[in-house]
């Protein structure tokens, strides 16, 4: 079941024209504010009518302009994840979750126990929002959104109210609903930690219009398609845990490579995939001898894409996946980088920061 | 107390309570209704809707009874018609009622459309994402979070209905133990000599009312308040 989005909308000095589809999986809107995110989702779930819209989830048209149709927003399945959380001020915990259920037409769905349980929240339930803190406020909400038994997810930076050690929090909770849920889920955020622990599928937006929309490998290596985030640009590589070693650092497998992370709160044998940002990665024509780095991928440059400023962006294909380094004009000219050659991308293991360390590789 | 006041002064005191009661429940319905069309739609025509229910406010209360005497006195086609269903209403304690109920309309609608303003309609919009349409979204989410206005609304007309007099003695007259409320009570016997005594225990009656209304007001919405979580 593919969500398929496409609107136009004008507004006072800014005109919205996007079109996208987003399939089963985490498709993220990725773009700065104003960009037109929040006026998507609102379009999506019938909050807001566009002057020319044509939405469809599966068979079902939710909006259709051309034909004069929109569904009522009650009438459309939906989970939504609000930015400000939204809860009932006037209810408790467990009537703010049941809330959705009683309206659900869907009879299946993931139970209220298991829901409660997978979000930890079971010892909240008799209290009210008003004495929760942030990141239990979320974890409600995401539950409230979730025992609706929506068909579709749209979770409006559903972290951006939150400090960093509880966005620490809630983003587990996330990565297990992309891997659990078999529906489209239509995520908003600016941040590029969330779209690289998040995403399969992004649609960046800039200005109304969609700058580019794909994989999300693809679109996080490509300077043009981030927009004016080029310190997001940066690589994808999907490991497996091997073993935690006692000083501190666990070992990982990256396609037969083994790289070295400090300590990751996962079980050996688990997929994780890795953000690394291609202004940290080193390029090197040999295999590096007496260095401190301790994670060296070998591999062959794929591509090098040259910019108007003095520097160049090599691609790297690697046993791990597709590795970006973010080099000068003038390096690449004196390591002689042409594609095929041989190559080594030297990575500090501290350069990897813990929280664009993500759960299970896209699909 | 029967002792301490005269039948006519506790008919009239009994009379007042009961055409308030009746005043504020029944005009409660249409009050929340209209406080909520002011304060959540846009249609054609608002502003004079809004100005229609303000009117009795700024409007002498004699010219407002004249009104209701002109609509529904009982030479009036409305008039008859009613009378001849037996809800005659000139010169009886219906009358009273009515005159008292479009005297406290604005009040009551002005404390509810503010406590519905005051409701983020982000709720609303959330609610309407999980699958509740809009009289459940009304009944489920906006009419709990405006108890407190609702409540604060009542205890404004019930009290602006004790004290009506202007529309009250113009519409239904005077007429002890059918129309004699407890304002046209204290005025009544204010005419006679030797009425001071009877008119002042009224006087202390009426405080008495006011404050107990005001304080159970207060009470019941600090408890509401506390349920809200706000």
């Amino acid at each position: 079941m593919t969500l398929s989005v496409a609107i136009t909308h004008a507004f006072a000095g800014f005109d919205l024209d996007v079109a996208f589809d987003a399939p089963p999986g985490v498709t993220v809107l990725f773009g700065q504010s104003g960009s037109g995110k929040t006026t998507i989702m609102r379009a999506v779930a019938g909050l807001l009518t566009p002057r020319h819209a044509r939405i469809t989830l599966g068979d079902t048209t939710l909006t259709d302009t051309a034909q004069n149709r929109a569904i009522p927003t009650h009438a459309r399945q939906l989970g939504y994840i609000f930015q400000d959380a939204r809860l009932f001020p006037h209810l408790t915990v467990r009537q703010n979750l049941t809330y959705g259920t009683r309206f659900a037409r869907e009879r299946q769905g993931p139970s209220f126990d298991r829901i409660v349980g997978m979000l930890g929240i079971d010892h909240l339930l008799t209290r009210r929002p008003a004495t929760l803190s942030g990141g239990e406020i979320q974890r409600v909400a995401i539950g409230r959104a979730l025992l609706a038994r929506p068909r579709l997810i749209l979770a409006d930076e559903p972290l951006a109210a939150l400090d960093e050690p509880r966005k620490a929090e809630i983003l587990p909770y996330f990565e297990r609903l992309q891997s659990e849920l078999d529906m489209p889920v239509l995520y908003v955020t600016h941040s590029v930690t969330e779209l690289a622990r998040l995403a399969n599928q992004v649609v960046v937006l800039k200005s109304g219009r969609v700058l580019q929309s794909g994989p999300v490998s693809d679109v996080m290596s490509d300077p043009a398609g981030l927009g004016d985030s080029t310190r997001a640009v940066g690589s994808l590589l999907n490991a497996r845990v091997l073993r935690h070693h006692e000083d501190g650092l666990t070992e990982l497998d990256a396609g037969g490579t083994a790289l070295f992370l400090p300590r990751l709160d996962r079980d050996p044998g688990a997929a994780v995939r890795l953000r690394v940002a291609a202004h940290d990665v080193i390029l090197s024509r040999s295999r590096p001898i007496g260095l401190s780095a301790l994670n060296i991928l070998a591999g062959s440059v794929k591509s090098i894409r040259e910019g108007d400023g003095p520097g160049a962006l090599v691609a790297l294909s690697t046993p791990a996946g597709t590795c970006l380094a973010r080099i000068t004009k003038r390096s690449a000219a004196a390591l002689d980088l042409t594609p095929g050659a041989d190559c080594f991308a030297i990575i500090k293991t501290v350069a990897i920061a813990p929280e664009d360390i993500g759960g299970p590789p896209p699909v | 107390m029967t002792d301490w006041l005269g039948p006519a002064e506790w008919q009239a005191v009994t009379l007042s309570l009961k055409v308030s009661f009746w005043a504020t429940i029944l005009s409660l319905p249409l009050g929340i209704f209209t406080a909520h069309a002011l304060a959540r739609w846009s249609f054609p025509g608002k502003q004079i809707v809004n100005g229609l229910v303000h009117l009795p406010l700024v409007l002498p209360p004699v010219v407002t009874g004249y009104l209701l005497l002109l609509a529904f006195g009982s030479t009036t086609w409305l008039g008859g018609l009613l009378e001849s269903a037996g809800l005659g209403l000139a010169f009886r304690w219906t009358g009273a009622a009515l005159a008292a109920a479009v005297m406290a309309f604005p009040l009551m609608v002005r404390a509810i459309r503010l406590s519905i303003e005051a409701v983020d309609p982000g709720l609303e919009e959330a609610a309407a994402t999980l699958g509740a349409s809009r009289p459940w979204v009304f009944i489920t989410v906006t009419l709990p979070l405006i108890l407190p206005g609702i409540l604060a609304g009542s205890i404004l007309a019930f009290a602006k209905a004790m004290g009506e007099f202007g529309a009250t003695i113009t519409f239904v007259a005077n007429i002890p133990g059918q129309t004699q409320t407890l304002p046209s009570a204290v005025y009544a016997f204010l005419q006679v000599p030797g009425g001071e005594s009877a008119a002042g225990r009224l006087v202390i009656i009426a405080i008495m009312i006011a404050m107990g209304a005001l304080l159970l007001s207060e009470i019941l919405a600090r408890r509401m308040a506390k349920r809200v979580g706000a």
